[in-house]
């Protein structure tokens, strides 16, 4: 049965105002108009605020002399330098530490997400403490603790815990030997990367082969030999190029060696342990993902337990777990700003603190503070968008 | 079949058991505490040493943590005297006397003791509603988010910062403190952030492009940034963006910046629920005449925060402990108090911010393990109600 319409006959005419298309324009005006007013609003009352209270606009304050020190720097810097200096030594330290927090979170992590699927009880039950107890306590209180309670109560200086190789322990931080490179040390390094480019290429070849004649060979064992072997072969026919400035204990200071301040030991022991119990959770869920199948059929064709994890589980659990772990070193990233709770001197305590205060300008400082850890986020996101196109799973 | 005598022979090669075999035991081998040990403990050569670590961590650790709590505790006092190895002649753990000292400190901070029972009250209004809702057999749950959502946060700031005209004075908010600053700054995320959220989700799920760009921009730059910017830029920054005589206080502004926070986090988890309502329940609203709001309301928030409770709780746990960050910008939270009264002359000696800090510890994770069991308990709720 069909209807027949007469022709040229169309449904009765809305009223304007009742058209989808008229009201989500409409509204989307109305919505630009409102954010435009406060955007607006907020404008004026900041200049006339800032009139009133003589502060400065403009980053002209960039080329300024900051005049304050820092207490630990990676690139020349007195109070002498600008504040354009400042902000570097800033981003660099929280580079610092969030890089090396991500590599010990990363292994920590791994460590214990896999140790909490052990059948070991005692094993697994550890590692579900761990977790429990880390993630549920504040970030900002872990360091507190570390730094107030652990670090600054080790002994004094004149009571150092002496390690023996000439490392001291007290509660001005940790002084390490501080290696000096001599002349030959060029050849090792020379060394090292022939070593990484010749063991890249020979696991290339290795998997090329395998795949056309099935033959396995030795990648561990050569890319062992080529990255460390070689650059200690040459490091010893060079006449070892290589000496350590020791730490001297004085009487009120100790002087030579390599000083790690205690602010950024409670730091990074802070954020390695918090960020590890989050990524052990990210690492338990991703190896869970992959069905019990997949590990059975493996054994079924033949394969050892260890080649099954290493072929079969791991490349499909890694897919489930990059995505979490990205946002999991973002989070690291941006916890590290809590340094500005125990005065490491990273880009938040350096510039949202110091220079703030000192120039007043608020505006400018927190925008810049803003867009460096935006820039960063957006980055990742972009790259990981990136990834998860290339590698998602092609279903049918 | 019945066996001849010729047969016999044969029947005595072919022998065939008449009657069952009692059921043996397993070997005992094979069970009791043994065996699982066997199996559990000491599988492999690997695990052994495993178990033998572990074991050992446990036997120094364990006795550390209770001798430092309980054995060598000091349990009573009147000053830093009574927590001090030189002063006490032997190995002093945690200091009791100082924790029970500054108690209501801890709980209301600064806040006038003749109204502390104004904050009582507030404690007890808030878990009164935190049981209503959290309780899902509860009596009448819409008139308790009702409650939870509008009635408590206007009860709350009468009773918390007073009303003359019914004989509560005003109480500056610079004396709260302690404990109910934590909890006053997570309630007004967690009221705060949800509502908020579900409007950015619904915008960044939008058909209207202005809409659904604003939205997009909102959420990124905040979960682009740290917590402790945007606490900066609400401390510093909004009294810039307002006329002078409208300048809000200190602790406003700061709940400013973590509604703001957490309403981005909480949109995400939001729109997750969203994308996992089938397009048919959307496009069944529509045909049976539902507005995008009726069917919205009716239809698919309904389903889409049913799904997400659990990520919503978790949200609210991660919430609960950014609170402490309210500390950098000068604002009394529990932590902040434990600071300043750790460094008290009075009470200062070697083992007191420890003693403070386990106090923090113990507080934080209550509440958030407390929290991280209900989302998991809903979670196997739900996954019950799914398996039909």
């Amino acid at each position: 049965m069909s209807i027949d319409l007469p022709a040229g006959d169309r449904p009765a005419k809305v009223a304007f105002y009742n058209d989808p298309k008229v009201r989500s324009v409409a509204y989307q005006v109305a919505l630009c108009i409102v954010i435009g007013v406060l955007v607006y609003g907020a404008a004026s009352n900041a200049i006339d605020n800032l009139e009133k209270a003589h502060i400065a606009s403009g980053f002209g304050f960039w080329h300024n002399t900051a005049g304050f020190d820092i207490s630990q720097t990676l690139i020349s810097y007195s109070n002498l330098s600008t504040y354009g200096r400042a902000f570097w030594v800033g981003l660099l330290n929280t580079l610092l530490v969030a890089g090396l927090g991500i590599v010990f979170a990363t292994i920590l992590g791994f460590v214990v997400g896999i140790a909490r699927l052990s059948t070991n009880f005692l094993v697994s039950k550890a590692a579900t403490g761990y977790v429990e107890t880390i993630r549920n306590i504040p970030l900002l209180l872990q360091l507190l603790f570390w730094y107030n309670a652990v670090l600054k109560a080790l002994p004094s200086l004149r009571e150092s815990i002496v390690i023996p190789g000439g490392i001291f322990l007290n509660n001005r931080g940790l002084f390490l030997p501080a290696p000096i490179f001599k002349n030959g040390f060029l050849f090792v390094l020379i060394a090292f990367v022939i070593g990484v480019v010749v063991s890249v290429g020979f696991s290339v070849w290795a998997r090329k082969r395998q795949e056309r004649t099935g033959q396995q060979a030795p990648v561990f064992l050569t890319t062992l030999a080529l990255v460390v072997g070689l650059p200690a072969i040459v490091l010893v026919a060079a006449g070892v190029p290589l000496e350590f400035a020791y730490p001297e204990a004085g009487r009120f200071n100790i002087t030579g060696g390599l000083e790690v301040v205690p602010e950024f030991a409670a730091l990074l022991f802070g954020l390695s342990i918090y960020t590890a119990a989050f990524i052990a959770e990210v690492v338990r869920a991703g190896i869970t993902s992959v069905s019990r199948g997949q590990t059975e059929a493996a054994y079924s064709l033949g394969l050892l337990p260890g080649p099954t994890l290493r072929l079969v589980v791991v490349p499909q659990a890694m897919r489930v777990i990059i995505p979490p772990l990205t946002s999991q070193y973002l989070n690291l990233l941006k916890n590290s700003s809590l340094a500005v709770a125990i005065g490491y001197p990273d880009l938040v305590q350096v510039f949202t603190g110091t220079v703030l205060n000192q120039t007043g300008q608020a505006l400018e400082v927190v925008a810049i503070t803003m867009a460096v850890y935006l820039s960063i986020s957006l980055f990742t996101s972009l790259a990981m968008n990136i990834y998860n196109s290339r590698f998602a799973l092609v279903e049918r | 079949m019945t066996m001849s005598e010729g047969d016999l022979a044969v029947t005595e090669l072919h022998f065939v058991r008449g009657e069952m075999v009692a059921q043996q035991p397993p070997p005992a081998s094979m069970r009791g505490p043994m065996a699982w040990v066997r199996e559990n403990l000491l599988s492999t050569p690997f695990n052994i040493v495993m178990t033998i670590l572990i074991a050992l961590l446990f036997i120094w650790a364990v006795p550390e943590v209770v001798k430092f709590l309980f054995v060598d505790a000091v349990w009573t006092g009147a000053d830093r005297d009574a927590c001090r190895e030189v002063v006490q002649h032997r190995e002093i753990g945690a200091c009791w006397p100082f924790v029970w000292e500054r108690l209501p400190y801890f709980t209301y901070g600064s806040y006038p003791i003749p109204e502390r029972w104004r904050v009582d009250v507030f404690f007890l209004l808030l878990a009164v509603g935190i049981g209503w809702l959290l309780w899902l057999n509860a009596p009448r749950r819409d008139l308790g988010a009702g409650y939870f959502f509008v009635v408590l946060p206007i009860a709350s700031f009468i009773l918390l910062h007073g009303f003359p005209l019914i004989g509560l004075p005003v109480v500056d908010t610079n004396l709260w403190g302690g404990v109910l600053v934590t909890i006053v700054v997570s309630a007004v995320g967690i009221v705060f952030s949800l509502p908020i959220g579900i409007v950015l989700a619904l915008g960044r799920r939008s058909n209207m492009p202005a809409v659904k760009l604003f939205s997009v921009i909102f959420i990124e730059f905040v979960r682009g940034v740290p917590l402790i910017t945007v606490l900066f830029m609400a401390s510093v920054m909004l009294p810039l963006f307002v006329p002078e005589e409208l300048s809000p206080d200190k602790l406003l502004r700061a709940l400013v910046g973590i509604a703001m926070f957490a309403a981005a986090y909480m949109a995400e988890v939001v729109r997750a629920g969203l994308q996992a309502i089938p397009k048919g329940q959307f496009e069944g609203a529509m045909a049976v005449g539902l507005s995008y709001w009726q069917m919205m309301r009716l239809i698919v928030l309904p389903q889409a925060l049913k799904i997400t409770i659990p990520n919503i709780v978790n949200t609210y746990i991660g919430l609960f402990k950014d609170t402490t960050l309210v500390f950098i910008v000068g604002i009394f939270d529990l932590l902040k108090t434990i600071e300043v009264a750790r460094i008290d002359p009075k009470w200062a000696t070697p083992v007191t911010s420890t003693t403070g800090y386990a106090v923090a510890a113990i507080f934080y994770l209550i509440f958030c393990y407390g929290m991280s069991r209900y989302a998991r308990a809903t979670e196997a709720r739900l996954a019950k109600a799914e398996k039909r």
